[in-house]
């Protein structure tokens, strides 16, 4: 018998992935989060400590932009909640239903925006909700409704609600074909028997196929979580780095390009763009732990 | 009778919803579209109208050709894309059979620390990635945004496939162990093959979103020989912000690459999401 052979096989299988994963992604994450505790005093790099993020929350000249960021961000991320994942749930719902013809064919129409890029997207409804091209106000004129136009996405008060549902109009299919994956998982027999027991139609949804599909309406929810706190490219895009009008829709995203790549005359700024990334991240993972340890091993699971 | 009316009732409020949703997701597609091929004049008076001879015009897509290089941007994509996708599939079913196959210290750990990526958003890093390309000197060269993409394509790359590589038989694996294949001829030879439907899905997944990614871009390759078409056309847009025919070329030319691979792929797609990969 000989000695057993040290296994490198398992290291090279292991070592690209292993390599790649922690040079590009795991060390530049603490790298950063390391780069916000410093600041450049002379061209040197100099250790401050928590004193950036004292900047970032307290400093009117920052902490103003800031706040207002993180509330269009919650906004942002309530809108889509309330409205993207409800349609969502029901475009589901209504697709998953046993006999219905055509579903093939609405389910890939209603996907498309999702694959569609942010550039497309923002300049396509930037042109159609125009005031100078017209499409919005006439469409509405034919329906009656022309008084209620205007231009929505140059009014602070209505932009970061308009850029929402647009984004909201993206990626409803997300949640609408996770939904879909799991309703069509659910058994016949327990369908069949909540029928025999005269369970059908809405209530069939609302107390057989709902509860069954909590989990994946959680993994929703924490996508659409992580995925509005990393938001930027629809912003960027419709309103340019400064979030206008008047940074009313700015998010953390935005905020975070403008100051560490600087815009017009303001020059960029590496070790505050760390902290606003800093920031980010723990809103991020405050998000992610309330989902795993509060509301993923609350729910009840079941196996078919 | 009874039950048998309000059945067909309920189908119909069904399609009607389905196809008012329909329109809705499909009709800026279609505006954009319809008015790509249109003379300025006939864009602006009849916004919604197919065109006609009468107002049937290239120059939006004449502009394009000539100002943009949108040859050069779509070929970066292409690279940067299918390079990705090479380097995730390849890595990622590696990891995923070293994870999965063999029993050694560490494994659980190093699964979950692999798995820290679903969840964290790369783009929290960009910082340290920019100073990172930039020390290395891979700022400006398509190396940087394969390789980002790479990286944030891998945890859930190996996720997926660790899942399906358990399902591949003990038997077959053993089989060519006893018949003195190396573990590397059977990775690649015997168990490559049957995940190939895993690794499809994987491949739909990520191509997607690298494709249309703005953000590495515009902080990694910025420089002209290097832009991919996202951020090619989102520059060339600003640009010519007044010339709706050249926008709207422009738009419809992004569009279409997408569109397509979206057609042939669209089944492969909905299949990886509703098999429960992402469950």
């Amino acid at each position: 018998m000989t000695k057993r052979r040290f296994p490198w096989h398992i290291v090279v299988f292991m070592a690209p992935a292993f390599l790649v994963y922690t040079a590009v992604m795991i060390f530049p994450l603490f790298n950063t989060l390391r780069l916000a505790l410093f600041t450049e005093i002379e061209q040197t790099r100099v250790f401050v400590g928590l004193q950036n993020f004292q900047t970032l929350f307290f400093d009117p000249i920052w902490s103003e932009q800031f706040w207002n960021a993180l509330a269009n961000n919650f906004w942002f991320f309530i809108i889509h909640m309330l409205v993207q994942n409800p349609i969502g749930i029901a475009l589901a719902a209504m697709l998953s239903h046993p006999r219905l013809r055509f579903a093939a064919l609405y389910r890939s129409a209603i996907f498309i925006p999702t694959i569609l890029s942010f550039v497309i997207v923002g300049f396509a409804w930037k042109l159609i909700l125009s005031p100078i091209w017209g499409i919005a106000p006439s469409m509405l004129d034919a329906i009656g409704l022309k008084s209620l136009f205007a231009p929505w996405l140059g009014r602070e008060g209505s932009a970061l609600t308009t850029l929402s549902l647009i984004s909201v109009w993206q990626f409803v299919g997300i949640p609408m074909m996770l939904i879909y994956a799991s309703l069509i998982s659910i058994p016949e027999e327990i369908l069949e028997a909540s029928e025999v027991d005269g369970i059908t139609g809405m209530s069939a949804f609302w107390k057989i196929k709902l509860p069954l599909i909590l989990p994946s309406i959680g993994i929703i929810s924490i996508l659409t979580f992580v995925g509005n706190f990393n938001a930027f490219d629809l912003i960027y895009v419709a309103q340019g780095a400064l979030a206008g009008p008047d940074f009313s829709t700015d998010i953390l995203g935005t905020f975070m390009y403008r100051t560490f790549f600087g815009f017009q005359l303001q020059l960029g700024d590496p070790h505050m763009g760390s902290a606003i990334a800093g920031a980010m991240f723990a809103i991020i993972l405050v998000g992610v732990c309330i989902y795993l340890f509060g509301i993923q091993t609350r729910l009840r699971r079941y196996q078919f | 009778m009874y039950k048998a009316r309000s059945n067909l009732l309920n189908t119909a409020a069904m399609h009607g919803a389905l196809i008012l949703y329909m329109i809705i997701a499909l009709f800026p597609v279609f505006v954009i579209l319809i008015n790509s091929f249109k003379t300025r004049r006939a864009i602006f008076s009849e916004p919604l109208a197919l065109p006609n001879a009468e107002t049937f015009s290239w120059i939006g897509y004449e502009t394009v050709a000539q100002q943009g290089d949108f040859f050069l941007y779509f070929q970066n994509s292409m690279i940067v894309t299918v390079g990705s996708l090479f380097f995730i599939l390849l890595f990622g079913a590696m990891a995923a059979y070293a994870l999965s196959e063999y029993r050694f210290r560490g494994n659980l750990l190093l699964g979950l620390y692999m798995a820290l990526g679903i969840m964290i958003p790369i783009r929290i890093g960009t910082v340290a990635i920019l100073e990172m390309m930039v020390a290395t000197g891979l700022v400006n060269s398509l190396w940087a945004l394969i390789l980002v993409y790479t990286a944030q394509g891998l945890p859930l790359a190996v996720f997926i496939l660790s899942e399906f590589m358990h399902q591949v038989s003990k038997d077959l694996k053993d089989a060519g162990r006893i018949d003195g294949l190396s573990e590397y001829t059977i990775f690649f030879r015997l168990v490559l093959p049957l995940v190939r439907p895993a690794l499809a899905t994987v491949a739909v997944f990520n191509m997607i979103p690298i494709w249309n990614d703005l953000w590495f871009p515009l902080i990694l390759t910025p420089s002209e020989e290097v832009k991919t078409l996202t951020l090619g056309s989102q520059v060339f847009i600003g640009q010519y912000v007044t010339n709706w025919n050249a926008v709207l070329a422009a738009l419809s030319m992004a569009i279409l690459p997408v569109l397509i691979l979206y057609i042939i792929f669209s089944r492969q797609l909905i299949r990886g999401i509703t098999s429960g990969a992402v469950k």
